[in-house]
């Protein structure tokens, strides 16, 4: 297997400690660090969440390949840095008003981070000033609402219109999630995007920093 | 067995209750309140609702303690008040059920995961014996330990309530997988059942995650994992949003026209979950006959 074919499975088997060793290997023998990325980590992701969606994977396989990716990630984004190439976006995490719940939240967030976004975590029971202030002050380009409850799902609503109140509404894309959330509640209340699962949020995510979404 | 599971099994099949949290907000409880916390402010609603299922045949009735450990309780600011708003919950529904119905105490998910350090194996563990302890003080008759998805976490909350020296009911909610047949950790019925089983859950089974037509094959698995009795308690459906309120779309005929497959299914213990109330559990009980009541 080539290096990438290594880092690819590492990744799929959420092997962390491989997929450093390989990452880690690869970068000295001179495989450029962006191709690692590109070829190994990104389509390993892609599978993953593949085999969640048609349920080959469940939560724990998730989070060990996100896992996975992240650690190989921590070797590979300093080396990108210096190249100038620019982390996949900021990305602002929060479960909403009057929810608790915080594990589909960190699911999402531990699936971005393995996809390469920086999360700014707000935690849960997150009032709108604090996604607006997110997003003024932490150049957060993305935000992204978590609600488990059908009595929390109202305030991705209002946070939503605080945004527009704020004049801030065009800055950001919104996302949205969680169990009884459903795409024509999403468009109802004008968010840019809904996933019914954390490896379509990480697509989601992508598209919105791309314009397409 | 446990000489109260048999006692209560002699006479066949057993109807449990059915939702907490809906009955809670139809008596004022706000959305997004916690429910836990009106034993405290509000017993006497909480009261009301224990009342109206025993009057509605329930011959075991849960508790208002399903978020009493300390892991979500302290997201409420209300660690402090751990043992006084199980204790109560259990008495609340001790008084409630006067003798004509047995109070199994309702222990639920952390709401952390394991897995992602949010939380730690002791930290839980000790979250849920304090739990279990203190409704063992109101005088539970049993606890049940309810919608799990993590079956690490399952066998951590049934250890805390065996120490109490209690029976044990033990169920994990399968709403994942094609054929939601799965936790969200991708557990399986026959390992659930397997894992509690071991871990010394005297009733094993599922609630929540499914209307109750997806509750028949999960039961008649769990029933061939296992030969401890088999608990089930099954949504009226998925809600969807109606005017930012949850619909539920099972009447309680329809939800009772599943018992007697659940019944054929090896179901000892039946009751409804999310969307159900009084009137799901009085019809279940028609198609229960003729079982006779106490």
């Amino acid at each position: 297997m080539t290096p990438i074919e290594c880092l690819f499975k590492a990744v799929i088997d959420g092997d962390a400690k491989t997929a450093r060793i390989v990452t880690a290997d690869a970068l000295q023998a001179g495989v450029p660090a962006l191709d690692l990325v590109m070829e190994g980590m990104m389509p390993a992701m892609d599978e993953a969440g593949r085999r969640f969606e048609c349920s080959e994977f469940f939560v724990p396989e998730l989070l060990l390949s996100a896992r996975a990716m992240k650690s190989a990630l921590e070797l590979i984004r300093p080396i990108l840095a210096q190249t100038g190439a620019k982390p996949a976006g900021r990305v602002a995490v929060g479960t909403v008003r009057g929810d608790l719940h915080d594990i589909g939240k960190n699911l999402v967030s531990a699936m971005l981070e393995g996809a390469g976004f920086e999360v700014v975590d707000l935690g849960v029971n997150v009032a709108a000033e604090k996604f607006i202030d997110a997003v003024r002050t932490k150049d957060v380009k993305i935000v992204a609402m978590s609600a488990l409850l059908t009595t929390t799902m109202e305030s991705m609503r209002t946070t939503i219109e605080a945004f527009r109140t704020a004049g801030l509404r065009d800055q950001v894309r919104i996302l949205v999630g969680g169990a009884p959330v459903t795409q024509r509640f999403a468009d109802e209340i004008g968010a840019d995007g809904y996933s019914a699962s954390a490896p379509g949020a990480v697509l989601l995510a992508r598209k919105a920093m791309s314009g397409t979404a | 067995m446990h000489p109260l599971l048999e006692q209560l099994l002699a006479d066949g099949p057993v109807l449990t209750d059915g939702a907490w949290g809906t009955e809670l907000q139809s008596r004022g409880l706000a959305i997004g309140e916690f429910p836990d916390s009106w034993n405290l402010t509000h017993p006497d609603r909480v009261e009301a609702v224990a009342r109206a299922y025993v009057d509605a045949g329930s011959r075991v009735i849960l508790t208002n303690t399903f978020g009493g450990n300390r892991v979500r309780l302290a997201l409420h600011g209300l660690a402090d008040r751990l043992e006084e708003i199980n204790r109560r919950g259990a008495e609340i529904s001790r008084r409630a059920a006067g003798g004509h119905a047995r109070v199994f105490a309702s222990m639920g998910p952390s709401g952390t995961m394991l897995m992602t350090g949010d939380v730690g194996a002791d930290e839980l563990a000790e979250g849920f014996a304090e739990q279990a302890r203190a409704l063992a003080a109101g005088g539970a008759d049993g606890i049940v330990v309810e919608t799990m998805s993590d079956p690490e976490e399952a066998v951590i909350a049934v250890a805390a309530a065996r120490s109490t020296g209690l029976p044990v009911v033990a169920c994990m909610v399968f709403d994942s997988g094609r054929d939601h047949d799965r936790t969200l950790m991708g557990t399986t019925p026959e390992q659930a059942a397997a894992r509690l089983d071991a871990a010394g859950a005297d009733v094993v089974g599922t609630n929540c995650g499914q209307g109750i037509e997806g509750f028949v094959p999960l039961c008649r698995r769990l029933r061939a994992a296992t030969d401890r009795p088999i608990w089930i308690k099954a949504n009226a459906g998925l809600p969807r949003m109606h005017g930012g309120r949850a619909v539920y779309g099972t009447t309680p005929e329809m939800f009772a026209d599943h018992v007697p497959a659940l019944l054929a299914a090896g179901a000892a213990f039946i009751g409804g979950c999310c969307g159900t109330n009084p009137e799901f559990v009085a019809a279940a009980r028609r198609r229960l006959a003729p079982n006779p009541l106490p």
